[in-house]
């Protein structure tokens, strides 16, 4: 349960409160405006709200990006377009907190492949953003999908690969343009095979699980050691300050004529040096601050539990092991620990520590009290169908007796991916106040047969199934129709 | 509950050892995949593995002694074709000593070995741990596709049944696997040119008999296959693009192999040529993304386009621990255009077609092999499961090693939870 007042405070903050983080000094701000659209009154929807209700024949009322009013029989404001939705079903936007779009883009040619830096096994000093190419068409099929947030990350080569960032699946031409306002980042990690295979084969470490461990302790002792030059610079930067504030205070008074006395005073007010920035341990020194939010790929049990003993060693908090194909055996571990699973609902056996995949996974993770069970992608098709990876995780709950209902299997969608994004103030649920991302769908989404008719974003419609001509079209494929037309 | 019922009736029914004899499957919706479409409330009577009668009073002409299954209206279909895979001949891809599904000959672009007598039908292992895990979500056969590794000719392969039987090659369907397309270019030299030079060189080699020459691309054993695929054999190659499917379907014409098309993301752009040349296109209808520049055309009606042009279309996902997933794909299609029992027809009847098998699989038809599923809904859509698969007549214990982890761990959990 967030707080109300939480929630009032973005409400009235709104993209500034962003803007004044950037004029901060964060670098690469976001350029993100949300649009401005007429307002929409979507009429006697089946709303399935993201926060485990399901509400009937329900209107809801879209204004100024926002969500002004969910209910029954609400008038429509004037010059409000309004959608009949009678059979139709609506939702919060959908949120996968795992895509490679953009970094491992369509086509997959060597010159568009960008997403890891697999050079050295602790890479924490790359952002994602800077291999985002915004033309990449898997954005359009995404949102053709209902997809309006996604986080993209680095590859899994590495033991911790870089930051990720947050965008708002909307066409642009950059990528500060697609960027989530405010949205803390993310930073990737990867257990097991992949990076020890990747710089086994390079016969360098990590080569074994214990050399992966070995790899992100030290990475964080690093971290802890350049925090405290830092935090002794900042100590010796604070005293100076109070020196040079007192001396200059009391400085005319106490005339000295001195020469040997002046030249010590002012060797005493030499101001410390900082120590030089090195943006690895920059980053990892965020996290254990806790402005950098730790998403982690993991398949297996025992090294979910192993990992969650490393932040806490280091004090830092996982928010969500990716992949997590063995998040089953230990769900009760990770609801106490309020930790996110993310999940695939069927991927398996790719290799060894994918051979325990069962179809129960995403069903039984959200089995427990206060739990977060989430259903990514990791891949430009998976992404198009993620209402559909939820509706057979609920199949195959309902078969064991995990009986999931489609108002709170959304929020595997919805309110438990923004969660693990730390955004769950602002978008996955349709309450009053939260961002206008919602989906319409011709029928229940938990079915094959379901297609997203409008996707709008920030209260902007950005895909209309119904006009193909209004649909966003990457650059890339502009011209194709006049190279395939027949002479 | 009802499942359960089932189950444990399948349970009794398969220890007295009445499957092989005679059972039948009462009121069900039965989606034939044959000239009968859809039947509501019928029968299918099975005796000795073979489907000896159907239809809505069917059951009454069984012996007396019959079995009974009460399908209490649920829908029924042929079992369903896994796509080309590599199931019972990899158990993880990552790991090489599980897999057996391609040769690699190391031999280089310029001095190229080709083997087209390799058959990965004979690497084959039925107790794969893949094949429960597939069989229980209602894939009853599958076609062995053997990948191409450093040469455009990958070898043979067939269609085999999923009951754990050693003995599992479908006769007749054997099939000759090409890689065409940009990928094939890569292992022909660097040119999609030199894969036809190179398929010109092995067909001219295999049309003289007797033992290969200095610098020949095929041994014996070689020419000896590829002899006998130019006279009307079945040839599946892999390739996307417009262009290299025209090609490729004009090739095989000319030197008399009858071509399949595998991929095709593109073939909607040459519908009218593939339906009057009455190629079939093994597709994976998901597939929109211009994933590489063969596949710029790449859409999600290819599926829907094609049959309205008259092309036969089967499905397949290509992928191995996740065949079970084709029934995802068929409904997908229908969701952007395809009739629903074209759908059904592209993985089940059309594909056993498409590999000489229409004769005894792929439909539920007096004389077919009994492989059948008994579905909880929709065979299509993606929150329904098989309640009850059948193979050649007998009753699959719906168990892989993926139920038994969830068993022992969904007790555990509960019990946790209760507490």
């Amino acid at each position: 349960m967030h707080s109300r007042i939480a929630l009032l405070l973005w409400v009235t903050l709104g993209v500034f409160g962003a803007s004044n983080l950037c004029a901060a000094g964060e670098p690469f701000p976001s350029t993100y405006r949300a649009p401005t659209g007429t307002p929409v009154l979507i009429q006697g929807a089946t709303v399935l709200t993201g926060t485990g209700e399901r509400l009937d024949g329900t209107d809801i009322l879209i204004a100024d990006g926002r969500i002004q009013a969910v209910g029954k029989g609400l008038s429509a404001p004037a010059g409000a377009r309004i959608v009949d939705a009678r059979t139709k079903w609506v939702t919060p936007g959908i949120i996968d907190i795992h895509s490679h779009l953009g970094v491992y883009a369509s086509p997959a040619v060597n010159g568009l492949d960008d997403g890891n830096e697999a050079t050295s096994p602790v890479t924490s000093n790359v952002w994602a953003e800077h291999s985002v190419w915004p033309q990449d068409p898997g954005f359009e099929t995404a949102l053709e999908g209902g997809v309006t947030t996604l986080q993209i990350l680095p590859g899994s080569a590495n033991l911790i690969g870089g930051r990720s960032v947050v965008v708002k699946n909307v066409q642009a031409a950059t990528y500060q343009a697609m960027k989530f306002p405010g949205a803390a980042y993310g930073l990737k990690m990867a257990c097991g095979e992949n990076p020890k295979r990747v710089y086994g084969e390079k016969h360098q470490a990590p080569s074994t699980r214990m050399g992966n461990v070995a790899g992100y302790r030290q990475a964080f002792a690093d971290a802890q050691d350049y925090q405290q030059q830092w935090d002794k610079y900042h100590r010796e930067l604070a005293e100076y300050d109070k020196k040079k504030a007192a001396a200059s205070a009391g400085g005319p008074a106490k005339k000295t004529t001195d020469k040997k006395d002046k030249d010590a005073a002012d060797k005493e007010l030499t101001p410390p040096s900082p120590p030089k920035r090195d943006l690895k341990l920059e980053t990892l020194a965020e996290v254990m601050k806790g402005n950098i939010r730790v998403h982690m790929h993991c398949y297996r049990s025992d090294e979910m539990a192993t990992m969650l003993d490393v932040a806490d060693e280091f004090g830092f908090k996982i928010v969500a092991f990716h992949h997590a194909v063995e998040a089953y055996k230990i769900a009760d571990r990770l609801a106490e620990h309020g930790v996110c699973a993310a999940m695939w609902a069927d991927w398996w056996g790719f290799k060894m520590e994918a051979f325990d995949g069962v179809q129960e996974n995403l069903a039984m993770v959200d089995f427990p009290e206060r739990s977060c069970a989430i259903v990514h992608s990791d891949s430009a098709d998976g992404i198009q169908r993620l209402n559909q990876e939820a509706a057979k995780a609920m199949a195959h709950g309902s078969r064991v007796g995990l009986t999931v209902p489609p108002e709170r299997a959304i929020r595997w969608l919805t309110a438990n991916p923004a969660k693990s994004l730390g955004l769950e103030d602002r978008i996955g649920t349709l309450e009053v106040g939260k961002a206008a991302d919602v989906v319409i769908w011709n029928g229940n989404p938990f079915s094959v047969y379901a297609l997203a008719e409008h996707v709008f974003i920030d209260g902007a419609l950005k895909f209309d199934r119904t006009h193909p001509a209004t649909q966003p079209r990457s650059d890339f494929l502009l011209g194709r129709h006049i190279a395939e037309a027949p002479l | 509950m009802k499942s359960l019922c089932l189950t444990a009736l399948i349970a009794a029914l398969a220890a007295h050892g009445a499957a092989a004899e005679e059972f039948i499957i009462r009121g069900a919706v039965v989606h034939t995949a044959a000239a009968q479409g859809t039947l509501k409330n019928a029968d299918v009577v099975v005796r000795g593995g073979m489907i000896i009668a159907i239809g809505p009073d069917a059951g009454s002409s069984g012996t007396p002694n019959a079995t009974i299954v009460d399908a209490k209206g649920k829908e029924l279909t042929p079992g369903l074709f896994g796509g080309l895979t590599d199931l019972g001949l990899e158990e993880i891809a990552a790991e090489a000593q599980t897999v057996d599904s391609a040769a690699n000959f190391k031999s280089p672009a310029w001095d190229q070995q080709w083997r087209p007598e390799l058959d990965v039908t004979s690497a084959f292992n039925p107790r794969s741990f893949v094949i429960p895990v597939t069989r229980i979500e209602g894939i009853t056969w599958t076609v062995l596709a053997p990948g191409a590794a450093d040469s455009i000719m990958a070898g043979q392969g067939s269609a085999v049944v999923l009951d754990g039987r050693y003995d599992a090659a479908l006769t007749g369907s054997r099939t000759l696997f090409v890689q065409m397309g940009s990928a094939g270019a890569r292992m022909a030299g660097g040119t999609r040119a030199a894969e036809y030079m190179l398929l010109e060189q092995a067909i001219q080699e295999a049309r003289v008999a007797g033992p290969a020459g200095p610098g020949a691309l095929l041994h014996a054993a070689g020419k000896e296959t590829l002899a006998r695929y130019l006279m009307g054999g079945r040839v599946v190659f892999q390739v996307d693009r417009a262009a290299d499917i025209l090609s490729v379907v004009k090739f095989a014409e000319r030197h008399g192999m009858k071509p399949v098309i595998l991929g095709g993301d593109e073939a909607w752009l040459v519908a009218k040529d593939l339906a009057k040349s009455n190629v079939p296109v093994i597709l994976n209808p998901l597939n929109d993304l211009p994933a590489d520049f063969d596949r710029l055309g790449a859409t999600l009606e290819n599926a829907a386009r094609l049959q309205r042009a008259g092309v036969r279309i089967a499905f397949s996902s290509g992928d191995t621990p996740q065949a079970r997933l084709v029934r995802q794909l068929a409904g997908n299609a229908v969701a952007h255009g395809l009739p629903w029992e074209s759908a059904l027809a592209a993985i089940t009847s059309t594909p056993a077609d498409i590999f000489g098998l229409g004769a005894t699989h792929g439909r539920i038809a007096v004389g077919r092999s009994a492989d059948l599923v008994l579905w909880s809904g929709d065979p299509l859509e993606v929150t329904t499961l098989a309640d009850q698969v059948w193979i050649a007549g007998h009753p699959i214990d719906m168990k892989s090693r993926q139920t038994e982890l969830r068993d022992r761990y969904v007790e555990k959990l509960k019990a946790h939870q209760a507490r």
